[in-house]
């Protein structure tokens, strides 16, 4: 939900954002170019003051989809109980957002998470490893292409030895 | 670069020889669960900690692009196995919400009152263990003598005691009966004197209060800013609840506060949780009291839930539903959408992202933790604390090591 005084103030100052709503959830999606901006701008002047959640989805498979990856921003205010969800769209080769760990600190883990699952690079991250997977893993494990299954990790997973550690 | 504690005090050797590393975890009694972190100390002072998690990783989000919207309720289970129930409110509260589908207010009661009794037991165990990590065995024990009742009445309900899987698309599974209601009322009448004795036990008691206040301390801006949310959000002042923000489920008709503090230490939490378990407790008093009549899962026309066996055998419709439903190419519509829906889970905002692709399995089932953001707030918030204040501040932020990795 969210006030339309705030929407319309946000379409003001970023002309073309592209708003649509869905079970009175409203979601903009921001061009990969101003997205930094937006989401400073959203932080500071829009009162988001609260990240709800980083994700991606990967819509390798879905049905009439443009782009290859979705990250979502859910952001809420804890004042005004507004909520707003702003999308970036990237596409292979180039995986790399603006990260907004400097805006919320709590974006950190959550953007650690996206990369070890999608392999999306946030730019600015000041600590981007893996976080879930071993650190060995070499594959996206949320990706489409990649098989419920497993590629095998689990049976050539390197054991340390008692003499070895 | 992996964490190895070796490595990581051979970087600090020069500068600084009297910094110890140690290992604390992933197979520690006082983490509870399986977690890890590598904690740095001058002395018996934390000058840092490291969290290392992953540990119990086991793809939750990617069999939920496997599993139907009602199979994976049985997962959403294995999350938080302290409060299951409230992780199957919340799951099938996402999915209803991308179906647009209206639950019927007899089924909107009863999945308050689960979600309640879900909420008092996960406090009583997150109270309870931290007490036992800092010394008070007994009110331990008092509390997870009550989950006991909490289990009764999950028992009767569904037949499930600990993994209870108890909501469908569009309904629960069973519908509350008479031993249900008396079980609900008779825990409504004993469970106050049990709050008391536990205040008795702590809210003055010496010991608790030294090992506890101003311990792990947290500005309400922190708070904020680093996506906290629950119990540890409103210890520091926060006076964000879902239940009053963005009343769902039947929350509108209750008459409840959000109970906040302004301390953030692990004491106001505690505080926090206590008053909380009464609030919940007022809530599931005026629900089991109010129970609507009336059918429990949704309509046959909906085509979502599973009719009776009465609907089946007796009407056309009743029939032709369980068919389309049970048959393995058939079942309900969902839009080619996407939605996100919390609930105010008793660690925090609940949340599943869904992704809707046509079918009966979900193209992506997000999952938004609240142990995962809380324990990621652990390492500012035991800085300059002792070794001994660890196992506080992690009973104090509830973190349960399945729904951190999932």
């Amino acid at each position: 939900m969210i006030q339309t005084a705030t929407l319309d103030k946000l379409k003001a100052a970023f002309a073309g954002l592209a708003v649509s709503e869905f079970r009175s959830q409203t979601r903009v999606v921001a061009p990969l170019a101003s997205a930094a901006a937006l989401m400073a701008y959203l932080k500071k002047d829009g009162g988001f003051d609260l990240l709800v959640d980083v994700t991606c989805v990967d819509y390798l498979n879905f049905r009439d989809a443009k782009d290859r990856f979705g990250l979502v921003y859910l952001l809420a205010s804890t004042v005004t109980n507004e909520r707003l969800t702003v999308r970036i769209f990237v596409n292979e080769p180039d995986l790399t957002v603006p990260s907004v760990t400097s805006l919320w600190a709590g974006a950190n883990w959550l953007e650690r998470e996206v990369y070890d699952m999608f392999g999306i690079s946030f730019a600015g991250h000041p600590d981007l490893r893996r976080i879930l997977m071993p650190f060995e893993f070499d594959a996206f494990p949320l990706r489409k292409d990649y098989p419920m299954q497993g590629r095998g990790e689990r049976h050539n997973f390197p054991v340390l030895t008692r003499g070895r550690s | 670069m992996p964490l190895e504690p070796a490595t990581f005090a051979a970087e600090q050797e020069d500068a600084q020889d009297y910094v110890w590393s140690l290992n604390f975890g992933p197979q520690h009694p006082a983490t509870h669960t399986t977690l890890r972190l590598v904690l740095k100390l001058d002395g018996e002072r934390v000058i840092d900690a490291i969290p290392d998690i992953g540990y119990l990783h086991s793809g939750f989000e990617k069999i939920g692009e496997h599993l139907n919207y009602n199979q994976y309720v049985t997962v959403t289970d294995r999350m938080n196995y302290i409060s299951p129930m409230a992780n199957n409110v919340a799951w099938h509260g996402a999915v209803e919400n991308l179906l647009g589908l209206e639950i019927p207010p007899r089924c909107k009661y009863i999945r308050t009152i689960v979600a309640e009794l879900a909420r008092i037991s996960d406090h009583l165990l997150c109270n309870g263990a931290v007490g036992l990590d800092v010394g008070a065995f007994t009110y331990f024990l008092y509390a997870f003598n009550r989950r006991e009742d909490i289990y009764n009445i999950f028992e009767s309900l569904c037949g499930a005691r600990f993994t209870n899987s108890y909501t469908r698309v569009g309904g629960v599974m069973r519908d509350a009966n008479p031993q249900f209601v008396d079980l609900v009322r008779k825990f409504v009448q004993t469970f106050p004197k049990t709050l008391d004795d536990m205040d008795r036990l702590l809210n003055r008691n010496r010991i608790f209060i030294d090992r506890t206040k101003g311990v792990g301390v947290f500005s309400k801006e922190a708070a904020t800013n680093t996506s906290c949310t629950g119990p540890i959000a409103r210890a520091s002042g926060v006076t964000r609840d879902l239940r009053k923000d963005e009343p769902y489920l039947a929350y509108a008709d209750f008459d409840f506060q959000v109970c906040c503090a302004t301390a953030g230490d692990c004491f106001a939490r505690y505080l926090v949780r206590n008053a909380e378990m009464r609030e919940s407790l007022k809530i599931v008093a005026q629900a089991i009291e109010n129970l609507p009549g009336g059918p429990v899962n949704v309509d046959i026309g909906e085509r979502t839930a599973i009719p009776t066996k009465q609907a089946v055998y007796s009407t056309i419709e009743g029939c032709i539903s369980h068919f389309e439903l049970t048959m393995s190419n058939r079942g309900f519509v969902v839009p080619n959408e996407e939605c996100y829906s919390a609930i105010e889970s008793p660690n925090g905002e609940l949340g599943f992202y869904l992704v809707g692709d046509g079918s009966e399995v979900a193209y992506r089932a997000r999952c938004r933790p609240p142990s995962f953001i809380h324990f990621s707030v652990f390492p500012q918030l035991i800085r300059g604390h002792t070794l001994s204040d660890v196992v506080a501040v992690l009973g104090s932020l509830n973190i349960i090591a399945a729904e951190l990795d999932r």
